[in-house]
């Protein structure tokens, strides 16, 4: 597995924050990417798989995150995470559409 | 270390291992598991969040079909929350390094997270945390499943700390292995508090929010006296409580030397000491304390306990075991004494439960129930001395009209050829301002009286003493109250009239002298309060309580008299000056 790795800063758009539909919808994206997703705000960096942990982050409206990356996606998955937060989330019509592959499992 | 203030509703001292009971009941105990076993409890624990996951799986697909995809993304959430990596990793770790069992481990770690997202400053993040307990829940039904802790199976020591405890839970508590409880909600005048302090269980209510961090296990202790809650305390705190510990049970030893002497003053006044009791099998410890006999036997329990109306038969055998229990001593039974919202029988909400259909006011309006209590008691008459007492009378129609109910129960058992008391005792308890300024009519139609302090204050002085913004104006020694009592003590005396009190202020050491001087010779208190009230009686005599009462009636507020009574009190017996 080749390791590269790269950040990219986003601006947490949607009014409540990352709040738990918006965090699931980043962890189940990342769980698509074999890269290891870290996420950073106020020096504070965690798991950008884990709902719980990017919930805790509190990060409201405005927030700007530094998402990591690491893995042979890399690139790939700091693409579609930066098109995730640009979409707000997709907090509208398609969120569940979003989420629901996570929940087959 | 961490000290959290509550209300003290039930006096003593526990130190023990936290036992936490949230809203849905679970009972999370701290338990360990065996290190081969290890493997196991984590398959156990994968198998209940496969069953919590189908669960939400299955929610989500019933709300997205009923409601659209916006609603059903919560599940979704959920779900994702369910399998998250730092959470499983962390639960295991728990369940792997520390041995932890996998219901304490889940409810650590989910309490752990619901405790960040309470603190975080974003609200509406903060308010997910009851998604966490919600999920906490889920899994540890279960994995709890059946084998769910109920109090009855307890088998160590604990301190209960519970978000509520009903008055029927309360009243099933093991008294060898419930050291204490604690609850969130809850106020002074709940029944749970009257009951733990008749089963002498120190006890701390209306602590607000507190469960959320704890996880069970954590050593605690309960300072019913001061209402304090003290959160993993530390050795020299530990040390202190277990000295007071002690010290109250050197005083209750000495306490119970008194038990088969009489309580006469050291002028040879002879006083009567009844005790107050809520479940039959308090009599044996009213016995055990030397109480004269049952002043004041509250008969709500058979109601509140019971899913349907309880029957003539229910009411029987609870009054049966009572009047056996205390061997010709007296026992006073009052009829029901509750609000309608406890009957559920209440067309619609009352603003002002305590102006409203109460206690004697609700047995009037439903004859039935109230036929039925007076035939079990009238019947449980021929096994001792038993009187009826009719609680909340305001009117001479309200006595007459009980009265009158009871006289047609009486018929009724004459014609049946039931036997009955003929002669069996008939009081009302004044509680009320307007009984207190008509007394001398009442006088000619009871053959006794009790006082009943808690509701005669709260009506004189327009209180609620649960209601947090105002019972600090609740004060059994306010001179108005004051004045009540010498009135109400008085009228009894010119009509020749027995008079009792049988309020928590009769209860209270710092009063007794003050009564006594009213000229008060039948106190009833909770049972664990009569050898003390024993000891200030032999330690009195009657003219210096009379020139207290005389001094205190010419005080102007109820800090003034407080303060005097204390001192006076700690004058004859230092040591049961503290409260």
């Amino acid at each position: 597995m080749a390791n590269k790795s790269g950040t990219r800063v986003v601006t947490v758009t949607n009014p409540e924050g990352l709040h738990l539909r918006p965090a699931n919808a980043l962890a189940s994206l990342a769980k698509d990417f074999n890269s290891t997703i870290q996420v950073s705000h106020r020096g504070e960096t965690v798991d950008g798989k884990s709902i719980m942990s990017l919930a805790t982050l509190g990060a409201g409206q405005g927030v700007r995150l530094t998402i990591l990356a690491t893995g042979d996606d890399a690139d790939d998955a700091l693409d579609a995470i930066e098109a995730l937060f640009a979409a707000g989330f997709g907090l509208n019509e398609e969120s569940a559409q979003d989420t629901n592959h996570t929940t087959g499992r | 270390m961490r000290t959290l203030q509550g209300i003290a509703v039930s006096p003593g001292v526990a130190i023990g291992e936290a036992l936490i009971v949230d809203t849905e009941g679970f009972r999370i105990p701290r338990r360990f598991v065996m290190r081969d076993a290890v493997e196991d409890e984590l398959q156990r624990l994968n198998k209940a969040i496969d069953a919590v996951a189908d669960q939400i799986s299955r929610n989500r697909d019933a709300v997205t079909a009923q409601l659209g995809d916006q609603c059903g993304a919560i599940f979704s959430a959920h779900l994702q929350m369910l399998r998250d990596p730092s959470l499983l990793a962390e639960i295991e770790g728990l369940i792997r390094k520390k041995h932890y069992s996998p219901e304490f481990a889940v409810s650590k770690t989910l309490r752990r997270f619901a405790k960040v997202f309470q603190d975080l400053d974003n609200v509406y993040l903060a308010e997910r945390a009851h998604d966490i307990v919600d999920i906490e829940r889920s899994l540890l039904g279960k994995l709890l499943g059946e084998s769910r802790e109920e109090f009855s199976h307890l088998s160590s020591p604990v301190v209960i700390l519970a978000h509520n405890l009903t008055p029927t839970e309360t009243a099933g508590l093991d008294r060898r292995f419930v050291l204490g409880f604690v609850t969130e909600i809850g106020g002074a005048g709940g029944h749970t508090a009257i009951v733990a302090k008749g089963l002498e269980i120190p006890a701390v209510v209306g602590m607000g929010r507190f469960l959320t961090d704890l996880s069970g296990g954590e050593l605690v202790i309960v300072d019913g006296n001061h209402g304090q809650v003290i959160l993993q305390p530390d050795e020299e705190t530990i040390a202190r409580y277990r000295h007071e510990v002690e010290e109250h049970h050197t005083l209750v030893a000495q306490l119970g030397e008194l038990r088969e002497l009489p309580a006469v003053t050291s002028d040879g006044t002879d006083i009567k000491l009844f005790a107050n009791i809520e479940f039959p099998r308090e009599a044996e410890s009213c016995l055990e304390r030397g109480a004269d006999g049952i002043g004041l036997y509250r008969t709500e329990f058979l109601y509140l306990g019971a899913k349907v109306e309880p029957t003539e038969e229910d009411h029987y055998e609870a009054y049966a075991e009572v009047i056996r229990q205390m061997q010709g001593r007296p026992v006073v039974i009052r009829t029901l004494d509750l609000g309608a919202d406890k009957l559920g029988t209440l067309p619609q909400g009352e603003q002002n439960p305590f102006l409203g259909l109460r206690s004697i006011r609700l047995s009037l309006r439903n004859l039935p129930l109230f036929r039925v209590q007076l035939r079990a008691i009238l019947r449980a008459s021929v096994l001792g001395p038993v009187r009826i007492m009719f609680p909340l009378i305001s009117t001479l129609a309200d006595l007459r009209q009980a009265k009158m109910v009871l006289a047609d129960a009486s018929e009724d058992l004459d014609e049946a050829g039931v036997a009955y008391d003929h002669d069996v005792k008939v009081g009302m308890m004044v509680e009320v301002p307007a009984a207190v300024t008509m007394l001398d009519k009442f006088l000619k139609e009871v053959d006794f009286i009790s006082i009943g302090t808690n509701d005669l204050i709260q009506y004189a002085l327009a209180v609620d003493r649960g209601n947090s913004e105002v019972a600090d104006r609740y004060q059994a020694s306010d001179p108005a109250v004051l004045r009540l009592l010498d009135q109400s003590l008085s009228a009894a005396r010119a009509a020749e009239i027995p008079a009792s009190v049988c309020g928590q202020m009769s209860g209270e050491p710092r009063y007794t002298m003050l009564l006594l001087g009213l000229g008060l010779r039948t106190l009833s208190v909770p049972p664990s309060a009569v050898p003390e009230i024993k000891k200030i009686c032999r330690s009195v005599s009657i003219p210096k309580c009379e020139e207290v009462a005389r001094r205190a009636m010419t005080m102007e507020n109820a800090r003034e008299i407080d303060t005097y009574l204390r001192e006076e009190l700690r004058k004859v017996a230092p040591e049961l000056g503290t409260n």
